[in-house]
């Protein structure tokens, strides 16, 4: 009975597929019928054009959005931050730090559960310098943020955006264990006593897994779907109307500051990497340089304000500062890299 | 008399399964006593690394996610 159930998901999963790769494909096709049939605007103006921008990019996005979130939450299952701990316990530095910034990739990691997490990790003596490792790619390298940029920029940004991601979470959480910042952790978290053996594992049927990759839809489209539709509908205000080489005298590769200041406007912007996205997509078309609009991206997405926050209850300020100021020099350096390249 | 502990401090799904533990017990007319811990170092005490953690009879049965109305009822029956 059971395992009728779970054939019945996967069959359905399955057959969705086709329908969706249908869908994707004729986007282009139904979205010309829409402007251009239906509504009947006249080609090559400004308002069709933008018109044309958001009724092809809304849907394109949340297609990919779903089919991309459905399945990281069935690898997600695979995964537990009670897992990720064991395999990170008795690591070295560096060897800790690269595990633990793929791990946090993958690892399903909210940042309202940053707190336990930290204690968790630090009571089991993982280092501190691998903890924030994970602290900092679990939030940076996430599927909605590659979604867009895979969406929206390509395949080759989405790639550049993990990559470099990967690195700074690497790098930075080196640098923070070589500093011997631990007397920077509150007094009172050191004293933690925690029972490892009380969580037992969950015994889940591949069903239940395609259950958890439904859920992950509903919880991560359902929250990103109106700041989706929000960025791109001002991304398509910003095609249609804002001049050429508008930005270019704000964000362009030749403005040295552009890169700081992108960075530090960054980190009180939080959680909206589904509608900023979009935005600086737009912005790019109009002289904005990629390594200043990754920069702004990655600040928006990898630091924010209110995790800060939150950890502001295990770490003294000093400790918080150096996390925020390495990441910020390590984005920085990534954002002036790329100017120079491109 | 069943023991149900949610643990959880501020995040979102901690409340939602607050509300609905309390739902449950309520319309099943279930002898439980139903406590949210929102202490740090209690919450720690059962070795979660993510909330909400719902412990029933001091067994950590789910941590990080909600589960079904069916699974919370299955559980809270074996007590």
């Amino acid at each position: 009975m059971k395992e009728l159930a779970v054939k019945n998901k996967l069959g359905i999963a399955i057959l969705m597929l086709p329908i969706w790769v249908a869908l994707y494909l004729s986007l282009d096709w139904i979205t010309r019928i829409i402007v251009y049939s239906f509504l009947s605007l006249p080609e090559d103006e400004h308002l069709t054009k933008a018109i044309y921008f958001f009724i092809f990019e809304v849907p394109k996005v949340l297609l990919l959005l779903t089919l991309i979130v459905f399945v990281v939450g069935i690898i997600r299952t695979y995964f537990s931050p009670e897992k990720t701990r064991a395999a990170l316990e008795g690591k070295p530095l560096f060897v800790g730090n690269i595990m633990a910034s793929s791990l946090g990739i993958v690892t399903p990691f909210c940042s309202c559960s940053a707190i336990p997490l930290f204690l968790g990790f630090v009571e089991a003596g993982i280092p501190l310098g691998v903890t924030f490792s994970f602290l900092i790619a679990a939030p940076m390298i996430n599927e909605v943020a590659i979604v867009l940029l895979f969406g929206l920029f390509g395949w080759e940004t989405a790639l550049l955006y993990v990559s470099t991601g990967l690195i700074i979470a690497i790098s930075a959480g080196w640098v923070i264990g070589k500093l011997k910042m631990e007397r920077y952790v509150e007094d009172w978290v050191y004293k933690i006593k925690t029972d490892h053996t009380a969580v037992e594992e969950e015994h889940l049927t591949f069903g239940d897994r395609i259950d958890r990759g439904v859920e992950a839809i509903k919880d991560v489209v359902g929250k990103v779907w109106l700041y989706i539709m929000i960025g791109i509908a001002v991304g398509a205000g910003v095609h249609g109307f804002v001049p050429e080489n508008f930005m270019a005298s704000i964000m362009g590769k030749d403005v040295w500051w552009s890169v700081p200041l992108s960075v530090l406007i960054g980190i009180p912007m939080y959680s909206n990497a589904a509608g900023i996205i979009p935005i600086v997509q737009a912005l790019i078309g109009k002289g904005a340089s990629l390594g200043t609009a990754l920069a702004f991206m990655m600040s928006v997405i990898g630091l924010s304000l209110p995790e800060m926050i939150i950890l502001k209850k295990v770490l003294k300020i000093q400790l918080i500062a150096a996390f925020a100021g390495i990441v910020g020099i390590g984005i920085m350096i990534v954002g002036y890299i790329f100017n120079f390249i491109y | 008399m069943v023991s149900v502990k949610i643990l959880g401090s501020g995040c979102a799904k901690c409340k939602i399964l607050n509300a609905k533990v309390l739902d449950l017990v309520a319309k099943n007319n279930l002898p439980a006593t139903v406590t949210k811990v929102e202490d740090l170092m209690e919450i720690m005490k059962y070795g979660i690394l993510s909330t909400p953690g719902l412990v029933i009879n001091e067994k950590v049965k789910s941590v990080g996610t909600i589960p079904k109305d069916e699974q919370i009822l299955i559980w809270m029956n074996e007590g």
